[in-house]
């Protein structure tokens, strides 16, 4: 498989500049709050957007280098491009649609995508699940080096979604193409890609497995990114190495990371315990507090506990007999507490390095 | 109580209002009967203004939408220095009393005009030709096309434009196969408009062109002509405006219910594309 490298991209948007090096090999996903510029990263490989330098490039084919002014139009590109919206052509038919990446493909990816009974249809009447894969198909149908996804799963409902992420992901799977796809979804992130970096204001801050963005994120947004909880606090340096850290509330909480100063704690909802009555393992970190929410995620809730959410199965919370309001004790390891980088200061605070 | 009174005003309002518009196209037909009318089919300052008529508005439209069409996609896809100045021009023709821009018209490429002399040096003279007609009837009705033309591409989605590109088709191709059958529906109901105008063009058309039988007299000069001489074939030749510019307000609406029964893009036009 060929590698698509972007390599020092700089494209200047609205309020900041967006500024990249990536190597896609399988399938990336880049992550981000909306208005990272993104989507922007998705339109400069596919030649819709001019970087005012950098150089992007797949295996020994240039598309664009700001130094020798290479720049290919998109359409001497080769890229499927899936769009936000999809983009299907209104005034054609799912099958003139696919026709128009090319020729006497139509039958080839009707079947493949399980579209053959909708190849008369207008887009218009599609339902969204149906137009993505229309999309996909088409992108395919080019026969692109390299397949860039925008938001791929953001214009489903909650209950389609669940369906095409598996679906998207087995596809991906079977790709011999590098794929670049964006979301603003880490769990979507996390599902599909075998790499995800995550980017803000233009910047990458970290890229990594999911795995490893979880269990070793950089600083406070990518941890918060990833379904953290941050906690905020004063730490105190104690033995061994590791600290005790006094949060806002005046709870005392221990990390096994060296602390000082100023700092930012990240748990992870499924690394806290509820509990009815004060545990006796003293070695725990406890937060007691109402319990403020009660979320069900199918067969788990998130249960929101003073600064903390947990999650924990239905079946725990049923014989807790706890509920909305009750008193609940939340424990958590000292060595489920990461301390963090806070992201808008980043060089200040010391990371714990594993 | 207040809501019948409400309901009066507006019922008599718009009673009043329809009257109005519709009463001087009644009066015409009821004036003249199909016989007169056919009548005057044979007379031949009737028969010349057609033909005037018809060969001067085609030829003047072909050349707007050929001019036209690339200007208001340039105009409606690209932003650069000057764009606004460039789609004030664009509409000047429309807000300019068609007596004044005859004047301009002469004064640009009349005997004596800005351009004459080089205009003659090449052997050609504009004014009180056929030409002339086309060029009055373009540059009064083309600002109707052209305002229409760039309001139907800026409609178009830019993401299908740019879908086109990632899918292989180059900027020619992308604008003929995707741009121009979004924008048809608008392009069409803004050439209507245009034809309409230049059908009735009259102020500039007789400045710049003169109003000669069979060269440079169009119906609506003709009628004008004929007003104190022949009121009949004045009648004749006024029934069969209306009745052109029917056939076009019908061909129109049948046109952009295709369009829209063909496609789900939206173009909106002068209330035409209502809820019918």
């Amino acid at each position: 498989m060929a590698t698509l490298v972007l390599d020092r991209v700089f494209v200047p948007l609205r309020s900041f500049g967006l500024e990249l090096s990536l190597a896609v090999a399988g399938t990336v996903a880049l992550v981000g709050p909306s208005g990272a510029g993104k989507t922007t990263v998705l339109r400069a490989v596919a030649g819709l957007v001019r970087p005012d330098s950098g150089a992007i490039s797949i295996g020994d084919e240039v598309w664009f280098d700001g130094e020798s002014g290479v720049d290919r139009p998109p359409e001497a590109r080769r890229v499927g491009l899936v769009f936000q919206d999809y983009a299907l052509f209104p005034h054609m038919t799912v099958r003139q649609n696919i026709e128009y990446a090319r020729r006497h493909a139509a039958e080839e990816y009707l079947e493949r995508f399980g579209i053959a009974h909708l190849e008369a249809a207008r887009p218009s009447s599609l339902s969204g699940g149906e137009k993505q894969r229309v999309a996909l198909a088409r992108a395919l149908a080019r026969d692109p080096d390299v397949l860039l996804l925008d938001e791929p799963l953001s214009a489903l409902d909650a209950h389609t979604k669940a369906g095409v992420r598996g679906e998207l992901h087995d596809l991906l799977a079977a790709l011999d193409i590098p794929v670049l796809l964006v979301t603003h979804d880490f769990e979507d992130a996390a599902a599909l890609a075998d790499t995800v970096s995550v980017i803000v204001d233009g910047k990458l801050r970290q890229s990594g497995t999911p795995s490893e963005l979880v269990s070793q994120p950089a600083d406070s947004f990518v941890a918060s990114f990833t379904g953290a909880n941050l906690l905020h606090g004063r730490a105190e340096a104690a033995r061994n190495g590791a600290a005790r850290v006094r949060l806002e509330d005046g709870t005392v909480v221990s990390t096994a990371d060296p602390a000082d100063g100023d700092v930012v704690l990240a748990v992870y909802p499924w690394d806290i315990t509820v509990a009815s009555a004060l545990p006796h393992d003293s070695a725990l970190n406890v937060i007691r507090a109402p319990i403020r929410s009660v979320a069900e995620l199918g067969n788990r809730v998130r249960l929101a506990i003073g600064p903390v959410t947990a999650e924990i199965t239905t079946e725990s919370l049923a014989r807790l007999g706890l509920g909305l309001g009750s008193d609940a004790y939340a424990t958590f390891k000292a060595t489920g507490t990461r301390v963090v980088a806070r992201h808008d200061d980043v060089v200040s605070v010391r990371r714990a390095t594993p | 109580m207040r809501r019948a009174a409400l309901a009066v005003t507006y019922v008599t309002a718009v009673a009043v209002a329809l009257g109005f518009l519709l009463l001087p196209i009644v009066a015409i037909f009821t004036h003249t009967s199909p016989g007169k009318l056919l009548e005057q089919l044979s007379n031949p300052v009737v028969v010349d203004a057609l033909v005037v008529t018809l060969k001067t508005s085609v030829i003047a439209q072909l050349l707007i939408v050929a001019l036209g069409t690339p200007t208001a996609y340039l105009l409606a896809s690209r932003r650069f220095p000057g764009h606004a100045f460039a789609v004030t021009l664009v509409e000047l023709p429309l807000v300019l009393p068609p007596a004044v821009a005859g004047i301009g018209l002469l004064a640009a490429f009349g005997r004596l005009g800005l351009l004459g002399s080089s205009l003659e040096a090449l052997g050609i003279t504009l004014p009180f030709t056929q030409a002339a007609v086309i060029v009055a009837v373009a540059y009064v009705a083309s600002p109707l096309y052209i305002r229409q033309a760039i309001a139907a591409f800026e409609a178009t989605d830019p993401s299908l434009a740019a879908a086109s590109r990632t899918l292989g088709a180059g900027p020619a191709r992308t604008f003929f196969r995707v741009v121009l059958p979004l924008a048809r529906g608008g392009l069409i109901a803004g050439l209507a408009l245009s034809f309409a105008r230049g059908i009735g063009e009259f102020g500039a058309t007789i400045m710049f062109a003169g109003s000669l039988q069979a060269v440079t007299q169009t119906f609506s000069l003709a009628i004008y002509a004929e007003f104190d001489r022949n009121f009949d074939a004045t009648l004749a030749m006024s029934g069969l405006l209306v009745l052109i510019s029917i056939v076009l307000l019908a061909a129109l609406r049948i046109g952009l219910t295709w369009q829209r029964s063909s496609s789900t893009a939206s173009s909106s036009l002068f209330g035409l594309s209502g809820s019918s």
